[in-house]
């Protein structure tokens, strides 16, 4: 098999010429749009922002990697043009779709694309990968596909009422199909909310882990760098704010400033951004102290450069693992937030509060067994995507120790 | 002796401070309202004179230190104010509730603590074994749940499956507790949550508690102590345990304060009239009194038992009780 490069999938003498400028650049504004998308659709075509996100995130980390540090460059042809025949495909049998909700469609397609080439450019490290791993890989690689393809794969809509109440698995509706997982309380199909429940849950969670990142990082690395009043201000607002317990904290801070996607979103990404500053602050005092830190500062580099190119390539490992335990814990925080019936407003499919909406079904098993589980799928779905994180972050981990010894 | 006193005061002192932050915030959050107190509990509609008239009566004409002493004041007595939602007495309204959900999580803690340190223990000793393997993939699982999962699931076994067609089964779905059932009804009622609460903390303080032991057991002085051929037991008796005291009664209580916020959710899957269901209807309902006397009560039992973990492995170091 040779190993044919081809000029598109071969961009990296582009970003090599124009130096780290332009990625740097293109970073920032593509985080910037990112963040525009999210917070400017969130109340109205939440599922376009969400599909935004999923892709912009993986854009950032193309970017800023470079697609040589992804091995992109030696790219085979055909996988990307096997990629290229799969979006097109996707389109061409999905026109009525893609016509309903072009951008949500577009974008999801964009970002399963770009997550398709970014497994293909590392199938040598995933092949190699323990079984556990595989499956996480393989469970995260399904829910990035729901989410990203909601619009046309969910045989209904988000909020399109289909027939009556509380109809058991495998009814017919009215129009004829045929509801695989029944009705919720307004005769909405289960299935499709299920599927649109992923990409608003797991969305809204990827987003919130991103924003808590941001701050996070850019504090912690912040007090580290400049130390003295700084670091001690931080450090101390840090430890009040983990003073009490967070669900508490949350619901304080909701009951004042009002509830909705945003403030929830908003309120985790204050509260959990906590512990990653506290990470990012010790990893990056024992980088600070290095000898080309310390060339950097003598140089005149500002605080902004020597954050951006010495302190966080160097920190890097641990902070890409902390990303996935760190998305762990918002995703259930806001699983447990939306069962508690804050956050998502009602037309809005999410797995927490369909949960709680279907709690009831949950008597009925005995007469109907698979009526009496339907409150337990969507609850599943939030553990398998947890369970699957978490055993690709610990493959992650051992294959960082591994290459430290 | 006098190093490990200036220690823990310290400590003390430190915890005073983020007490009174904490007092700070959770009295200054009326503040923060859009618009004030006032016009937000008596609506749109409220003419000029009446929130007028509010605002003397609840003091808001004052400035916020006065303000903020008076309430201090009346929260340390007990004094919560009335329920914006039902009128009734704040203070009497949670003092039921708390003790609810005292005993909800006692009895969760009692169960879970032993079992938690037992199953911990072994699954260090006997590392990388099959029990060991087994212990970590199920935990791994049961921290990857949320807490309703676990609740529903133990509903659906110990309960809906085991009800007969006469209505009865083993344990109730539904944990509704009122202040005159008796001790055994409630032990009965509050099992489930109280299981669903300790399956969730012992998959924690377990993987914490192995941890822990490991590190110990890597020291140099186990090395040292097994190379002189001490036994076994000997050696875990005499030189790992001591020494693991702090780690493991740091768990202890870390896992105490999780109980508390993991109650919360617990609480609304069984409808059980405990302080976090109060709080959660308090939230809906914007019911400012309320929400500040919850929260004041979960945020102050989280911080004492951090401070006493953090107490307890100062006192329990051996390092800093036989000072060289």
């Amino acid at each position: 098999m040779s190993t044919v490069q081809s000029p598109e999938a071969d961009p990296t003498p582009i970003v090599e010429s124009d130096g780290k400028m332009l990625r740097q650049v293109a970073c920032f504004a593509a985080l910037a749009y990112l963040m525009f998308l999210f917070f400017s659709h969130i109340g109205t075509e939440l599922t376009s922002a969400i599909g935004g996100i999923a892709c912009s995130l993986v854009a950032v980390l193309l970017i800023y990697r470079g697609w040589s540090g992804l091995g992109l460059n030696r790219m085979r042809s055909d996988i990307v043009a096997a990629g290229i025949f799969i979006f097109i495909l996707g389109s061409l049998t999905a026109l009525g779709r893609f016509m309903e909700s072009p951008w949500s469609a577009f974008f999801g397609l964009v970002g399963l694309e770009i997550f398709l080439l970014a497994v293909t450019a590392g199938w040598k490290e995933v092949r190699k990968a323990p079984p556990t791993a595989l499956f996480g890989v393989g469970i995260i690689f399904i829910y990035i596909m729901a989410s990203c393809l909601a619009s046309i794969i969910a045989p209904y809509g988000e909020a399109s009422v289909v027939g009556q109440t509380y109809m058991p698995w495998g009814s017919e509706l009215k129009d004829g199909g045929i509801a695989l997982l029944g009705t919720d309380q307004l005769g909405r199909d289960t299935l499709s909310r299920l599927i649109y429940g992923a990409r608003n849950t797991v969305g809204v969670a990827l987003a919130t882990t991103a924003l808590t990142f941001f701050v996070g990082t850019f504090l912690g690395l912040m007090a580290a760098s400049l130390q003295g009043i700084v670091d001690q201000g931080l450090s101390r607002v840090v430890d009040v704010l983990m003073a009490i317990p967070q669900l508490i904290f949350a619901l304080l801070i909701l009951t004042v400033i009002g509830d909705g996607v945003l403030n929830m979103a908003l309120v985790i990404a204050m509260l959990e951004s906590t512990r990653v500053f506290r990470l990012a602050r010790a990893v990056a005092l024992n980088i600070v102290v290095m000898d080309y830190v310390e060339a950097a500062k003598l140089r005149g580099e500002s605080l902004l450069s020597i954050i951006w190119r010495e302190v966080l390539p160097n920190a890097t490992a641990p902070l890409a693992a902390e990303f996935g335990l760190r998305f762990c814990f918002v995703f259930l925080f806001i699983a447990s937030l939306s069962f508690l019936g804050f956050g998502f407003q009602p037309p809005t499919a999410d797995w927490g509060s369909m949960v709680r909406e279907s709690g009831n079904l949950l008597n009925f098993f005995t007469m109907m067994p698979s009526m009496g589980i339907t409150p337990l799928v969507p609850a599943f779905c939030i553990a398998l995507l947890t369970v699957a994180v978490n055993f690709v972050v610990d493959w992650f981990l051992h294959k960082m120790s591994g290459l430290k010894e | 002796m006098s190093k490990i006193l200036a220690t823990i005061a310290q400590r003390l002192g430190l915890g005073l401070v983020t007490l009174f932050v904490v007092t700070l915030i959770i009295a200054g959050m009326i503040e923060a309202l859009p618009g004030d107190f006032c016009q937000a509990i008596l609506g749109q509609s409220a003419t000029e004179s009446t929130v007028q008239a509010c605002r003397r009566e609840n003091g808001f004409d004052q400035p916020f230190v006065t303000r903020y002493v008076t309430w201090l004041g009346n929260t340390a007595t007990l004094d919560l104010g009335t329920s914006l939602s039902n009128k009734r007495d704040v203070g009497e309204f949670i003092t039921v509730r708390l003790e609810n959900t005292l005993f909800l999580a006692a009895f969760a803690a009692i169960v879970a603590v032993p079992l938690a340190l037992t199953l911990g223990i072994l699954a260090a000793l006997y590392r990388y074994s099959w029990y060991d393997r087994f212990v970590n993939v199920f935990t791994l699982t049961s921290i990857s749940f949320p807490e309703f999962l676990v609740g529903y699931i133990m509903i659906l076994l110990l309960s809906v499956m085991t009800s007969t067609l006469e209505g009865g089964s083993w344990f109730p779905a539904l944990a509704t507790v009122r202040p005159e059932t008796s001790f055994a009804d409630r032990v009965h009622l509050v099992f489930l949550p109280a299981m669903t609460l300790t399956l969730v903390v012992v998959a924690h303080m377990m993987r914490m508690t192995r941890a822990a032991i490991i590190n110990l057991l890597a020291s140099p002085y186990i090395e040292m102590a097994r190379l002189k051929g001490i036994k076994n037991s000997r050696i875990i008796v005499k030189h790992a345990l001591p020494n693991a005291l702090a780690p493991i009664v740091n768990v202890v209580a870390i896992n105490l304060a999780y109980l508390i916020v993991g109650v919360v959710v617990v609480e609304v899957v069984f409808t059980y009239p405990g302080l976090g269901k109060s709080l959660v209807d308090a939230v809906k309902f914007r019911d400012i009194p309320v929400v500040q006397a919850s929260c004041m009560i979960f945020a102050l039992t989280y911080i004492l038992l951090n401070l006493t973990a953090d107490v307890l492995s100062i006192v329990s170091n051996p390092r800093l009780l036989h000072p060289r």
